[in-house]
């Protein structure tokens, strides 16, 4: 129980982050499809900082270093997205998707690259951190504390407050509604979707390198992340694009994935004898159910996907 | 006065194509050179050379027999999304559809011993279900399709390795071979597979692909049906206004696209070429290559039959580099950067026409006033007079 507890609150964390992430970029007025190969940038900033960082370096540094690294690899890639999609007005689902495919392939080459060099048998593309994971995690009786989770919270308070409560966010909000009006008023709408998109990579790589140190130890690039990016999108849809509901809806979809890790240890689970593959199909499952009820009524930015163009009526 | 070839659209794609080509194997060499300056020309031409690499013409056309086998279906995933695109959608499903056609043309073939057509056409079915239910999601829950595609995509894989699992070797991960267990599943070669130096891979699937990739681009641009669903694509709304079935076109849609994709993974697998491997963690690249190939193509079919030859020439070349220094996995960083400054293009387009359009400006405005100058001193002379 307390193992399942555990999970949930671990991928609920990178649910919150990045659902958090795309919610900034759409309310800017950006849709960022990419944010899957954003969290695969912001794994892999993380993990190699974790990688080079001296094996005696306190727990704190080692803390601030890894989130430093991922929160800035995500926010350099995801200026790929912004600098397209702001100022060259490309079709943000290409760019999104180009993000997503060449988050893996670049991370993967990269990877291999440091591997090989490291030594020349070594082709594989994984990264190994199990020292240096130690840092984040504080034991709490049996249950595993991980101060990503402390970040999350306080990074979910920090947005709330600075969507709702101060003037950047209500002026983000506005070029996400009508860009148009928000440029009538004096707001500069490219600088507003840049910072949405910024502040979305921000996210979006914390979340990644959140999602790579849940469980395991080890990392290989390849892979990817599994979808979490687009399930984030759905946990931010479900959210009706609000960072309170996107917090509740992230714990949700966080307990159907934790339940894939850890259904062999109830009782009950075990003797319906439900074939492991199964588990891991559930939080797509539950996210196109819960999107089929959900997206009817959606309080989406109205001007999200649309490029601004100055000269446009 | 003289057209300006430039003016053309279809030159302008095919610029367009050729400048994001260039730039991507560009940025691609940046890469190698980064890794290890040393093989970087070297590993930059082995991607691009691919089966030119060996040296006897044999069998350089025995590996472009398997570049063509792989071809195929990467032009039907092509096809698929481009058919969803001119439509409006982004249909990234194409992955988890042509996955769903590898589970039932597999399994149909190894575990019922079904021949090669009805195979074939259970895949295509499976596809087009999987592409009717991101239809339904978005015209009747307005599902956006793309996050419904990626989760049907997850979806898809996991049942994919469940289903496949009862058809595989005991000893390894993989699925039986074809050709022991069931040969009448497997493609007939038509006599296509000498012509590649005796590559029994090569057969009916190339073809096939090339024929349907002209079907697609008849059925889009003249007949009525293909009219409907771009109009639908170009404003829901004013479509559903002219009376069109703006719902059912969407569903039609994504259950054809889903259906070219279904099909493309027949292509592949009821040849033989490869197996499935029953603990695939990740949707297979082919649907996400497809994107690359029908933007690089310009989303025209006749296009997408180039682009697919040349994202699968440079994906397999890949697997040319020297692995001391590199890995194989550069092509598909080359592709996605292809893919990326394909965002681009409509930017490339519009600065060539305000380009043309600012010269013809100023040729008008020279030809104006050369025709005034001489006007002017007429008629001083007539007043002279």
């Amino acid at each position: 129980m307390v193992l399942l507890l555990q999970y949930t609150l671990t991928f609920a964390s990178v649910l919150i982050l990045v659902a958090l992430g795309g919610c900034f970029s759409e309310h800017s007025g950006v849709i960022n499809l990419g944010l899957e190969g954003v969290m695969i940038m912001g794994a892999l900033g993380g993990a190699l900082a974790m990688r080079y960082m001296p094996t005696d370096s306190s727990a704190f540094s080692m803390l601030i270093v890894v989130l430093l690294a991922a929160a800035l690899a995500g926010t350099v890639y995801s200026s790929l997205l912004a600098v397209a999609c702001i100022n060259f007005k490309a079709d943000q689902t290409i760019v999104g998707t180009a993000l997503n495919m060449l988050g893996t392939a670049g991370a993967t080459v990269i990877v291999k690259a440091i591997n090989t060099a490291a030594n020349p048998d070594d082709v594989s593309s994984t990264i190994q951190y199990a020292g240096a994971k130690k840092a984040f995690l504080v034991n709490i009786g049996s249950f595993e504390f991980s101060w990503f989770m402390l970040v999350t919270l306080l990074l979910l308070i920090a947005a709330y407050v600075a969507l709702y409560k101060t003037r950047f966010g209500l002026r983000l909000m506005a070029c996400g509604e009508h860009p148009q009006a928000a440029d009538s008023v004096g707001i500069n709408v490219y600088k507003m979707r840049w910072a949405g998109v910024l502040i979305s990579g921000m996210l979006g790589g914390l979340g990644g390198i959140v999602f790579i140190t849940a469980g395991v130890s080890e990392w290989r690039f390849e892979y990817g992340v599994a979808g979490f990016g687009f399930l984030s999108l759905a946990v931010m849809i479900f959210g009706q694009w609000k960072p309170t509901r996107i917090a509740l809806a992230a714990l949700l979809f966080g307990l159907f994935r934790a339940l894939s890790n850890v259904y062999a240890g109830f009782e009950f689970l075990k003797n319906l004898n439900i074939p492991s593959p199964v588990y891991n199909m559930m939080p797509y499952i539950i996210s196109l159910v819960v999107l089929a009820f959900t997206s009817k009524k959606s309080r989406a930015p109205k001007a999200e996907g649309i490029p601004y163009d100055k000269g446009q009526r | 006065m003289k057209k300006n070839i430039l003016k053309n659209s279809g030159v302008q794609s095919l610029l367009a194509s050729l400048v994001c080509v260039i730039l991507g194997l560009l940025i691609g060499y940046i890469v190698l050179l980064f890794i290890n300056p040393d093989g970087a020309g070297e590993a930059i031409t082995d991607v691009m050379k691919n089966f030119l690499t060996y040296s006897k013409p044999e069998t350089q056309v025995k590996y472009l027999g398997n570049t063509l086998v792989k071809t195929a279906p990467l032009l039907m995933c092509s096809l698929s999304i481009l058919f969803a695109y001119k439509v409006g959608l982004f249909n990234i499903g194409a992955a988890g559809q042509y996955c769903i056609g590898v589970a039932l043309s597999l399994y149909a073939a190894l575990a019922w011993g079904w021949s090669w057509l009805p195979c074939m056409l259970l895949a295509m079915l499976g596809g087009a279900l999987l592409g009717a239910i991101s239809g339904l999601l978005k015209s009747y829950c307005n599902v956006n399709e793309v996050i419904s595609g990626i989760m049907l995509n997850w979806i898809v894989l996991y049942l994919t390795n469940m289903l496949l699992t009862q058809v595989k070797e005991d000893t390894s991960p993989y699925t039986f071979v074809l050709s022991h267990k069931n040969a009448s599943a497997i493609l007939p070669s038509l006599g296509l597979g000498s012509l590649f130096n005796g590559n029994q891979y090569v057969g009916l699937a190339l073809p096939l692909s090339i024929v349907i990739a002209i079907l697609v681009w008849v059925v889009l641009e003249k007949t009525r049906i293909g009219y409907e669903l771009r109009a639908t694509g170009n404003n829901k709304n004013a479509a559903k206004y002219c009376g069109m079935a703006e719902k059912r076109n969407i569903i039609m849609t994504l259950a054809i696209s889903g259906m070219l994709a279904g099909l493309g993974a027949a292509m592949l697998y009821l040849t033989g070429y490869e197996q499935w491997q029953c603990s695939t963690s990740s949707v297979p690249g082919m649907g996400f290559n497809g994107i690359a190939a029908a933007f690089l193509g310009g989303l025209n079919p006749i296009g997408a039959i180039l682009a697919s030859f040349f994202i699968q020439h440079i994906t397999a070349g890949g697997a040319y580099v020297d692995k001391s220094m590199y890995c194989a996995q550069i092509s598909d960083l080359i592709s996605s950067i292809i893919i990326y400054l394909c965002g681009f293009v409509l930017f490339m387009k519009y600065a060539m026409n305000t380009a043309i359009a600012k010269r013809e400006e100023k040729a008008a405005l020279k030809e104006k006033e050369r025709a005034q100058t001489p006007e002017v001193s007429d008629n001083g002379k007539g007043g002279d007079q």
